[in-house]
């Protein structure tokens, strides 16, 4: 049986219909039409589908849109100001941290959050998140680099919008 | 890879699950961080009628510390308990950091991972290492399953179709006691392929006043290592002591070897990890002394 879902995405208050088994990814893709939120292995392991649930970073195939009423979601979409890119996504531009791009709002949306957490990450520290996503193109290394580049350039600011 | 389709229900409070769950016995899953149900409804290898969603039940999102156990509420996740473990159970600590990844961490909780009964995973190790329980409400009311009885197979536990682990406990060490964890993985947050846990505490003499060993990936549920306990206990320890019962635990052990690793190769991986992790735990006592 449907059920109407209301939520806060990306700062602004939504609502949609959602059956009990529609994860909180197809519902951001389908029915807010949020297609930033990538699938891949749609059970847990790729971390294409990561956004923030309340400021912190979920795997939105493994939960029910359901469970999101009421939750504030955050998804690559909401990482951008209203011109140009994050800081995030510019340093990702300036040292190629993607080629296909596939893994890359995931990626984003897990780094934007960790960034907060830990504003001056190793480099060590940056591969074990990144252990949470999988790319199949880049062999990381670039990804390692945009981020150190976002944490430690002189545009290090990552503050994440309010959701 | 969507779910087949089920009725959900999503109660208040305990008594309503509980409820729901005599209902609907066997056909009914219970759903709390979703981080390793989930995964098998979207591929279909768990097809419940009924989906009872507990993350609405206010009472089992509880933390308490009580005569020497932490109580954990079946709401808890993984990334709360962590942050709270960082000081006061650093064991806890260390095993919660190689539990998947932060984004895991932060929806799946301690008693899921528990209940769900992984052989591989962490936290079922960590409640044999740690004297721990769960706490298991049903019709028929509560009872307390400690850890050495819990595990018996597989994603398998002596949990029955109607019941809710409304909790699970740990026993908090002594604050001189020392510790070890390690696990061998693929990469980080990957499922280990071995791994152990060991505590250690001395008595004025300097004597293993008492040993837990307990490990990971080594067969079809987590294995308390009694061989090297025995051996330790009421002896001074020594590095020789120490590798001799290392091995005493691993010739016990009966794993399978699989794609990822043969057995063979499990037994040997969990003798040095065994014997690290006691290793660390005796360091540990000494620095504490």
């Amino acid at each position: 049986m449907t059920r109407t879902v209301r939520l806060t995405v990306n700062g602004q208050a939504r609502e949609g219909a959602a059956e009990p088994r529609l994860s909180l990814a197809d519902f951001l893709r389908e029915v807010l039409d949020l297609t930033g939120t990538h699938l891949g292995c749609e059970h847990g392991v790729c971390g294409a589908c990561t956004v923030l649930l309340d400021g912190e970073p979920i795997r939105a195939c493994l939960m029910l849109a359901v469970q999101a009423a009421g939750r504030s979601i955050t998804t690559v979409e909401g990482l951008a100001p209203a011109d140009g890119l994050s800081p995030l996504q510019q340093a990702f531009q300036d040292k190629h941290g993607l080629q296909c791009g596939y893994c890359t709002p995931g990626i984003l949306v897990t780094t934007q959050a960790f960034l907060r957490q830990n504003p001056s990450p190793t480099r060590e520290e940056i591969r074990e998140m990144l252990a949470g996503n999988l790319c199949r193109c880049t062999g990381y290394h670039l990804i390692v680099e945009a981020i150190e580049a976002a944490a430690h350039g002189p545009a290090g600011t990552h503050a994440p919008k309010p959701a | 890879m969507k779910p087949a389709p089920f009725e959900y229900l999503a109660p208040a409070t305990i008594v309503e699950t509980v409820a729901a769950l005599a209902q609907h016995g066997d056909d009914a899953k219970v759903l709390a961080g979703g981080q390793s149900l989930v995964p098998m409804l979207n591929l279909r290898l768990a097809r419940p009628a009924v989906l009872v969603d507990i993350n609405g039940v206010a009472e089992l999102d509880h933390l308490r510390e009580a005569e020497g156990r932490v109580h954990i509420g079946a709401l808890k996740r993984q990334a709360g308990v962590e942050r709270w473990a960082g000081a006061r159970l650093p064991l806890m600590a260390e095993a919660l950091r190689a539990v998947g990844h932060a984004a895991i961490r932060n929806r799946g909780t301690v008693a899921g991972s528990v209940a769900h009964a992984d052989p591989a995973s962490e936290l079922p190790a960590l409640l044999l290492c740690l004297d721990g329980a769960a706490v298991a409400r049903g019709a028929a009311g509560e009872r307390v399953i400690p850890a050495g009885e819990l595990f018996r197979a597989p994603l398998t536990t002596s949990l029955r179709p109607d019941e809710l682990v409304t909790e699970v406990r740990f026993s908090v060490p002594r604050p001189d006691a020392g510790w070890g964890f390690a696990e061998v993985a693929r990469r980080h947050g990957d499922f280990a392929l071995v791994g152990a846990a060991a505590l250690l505490w001395l008595d004025d003499g300097g004597r293993v006043a008492g040993a837990r060993l307990a490990l990971f990936g080594v067969g079809g549920t987590p294995v308390r290592g009694s061989a090297a306990e025995a051996l330790l206990t009421d002896q001074t320890p020594s590095a020789e002591r120490i590798r001799e019962a290392a091995r005493a635990a691993a010739a016990a052990l009966r794993p399978d070897g699989d794609l990822h690793a043969s057995a063979r190769y499990r037994s040997e991986v969990a003798a040095v990890l065994a014997e690290r992790t006691l290793t660390a735990a005796l360091e540990r006592c000494e620095r504490a002394a």
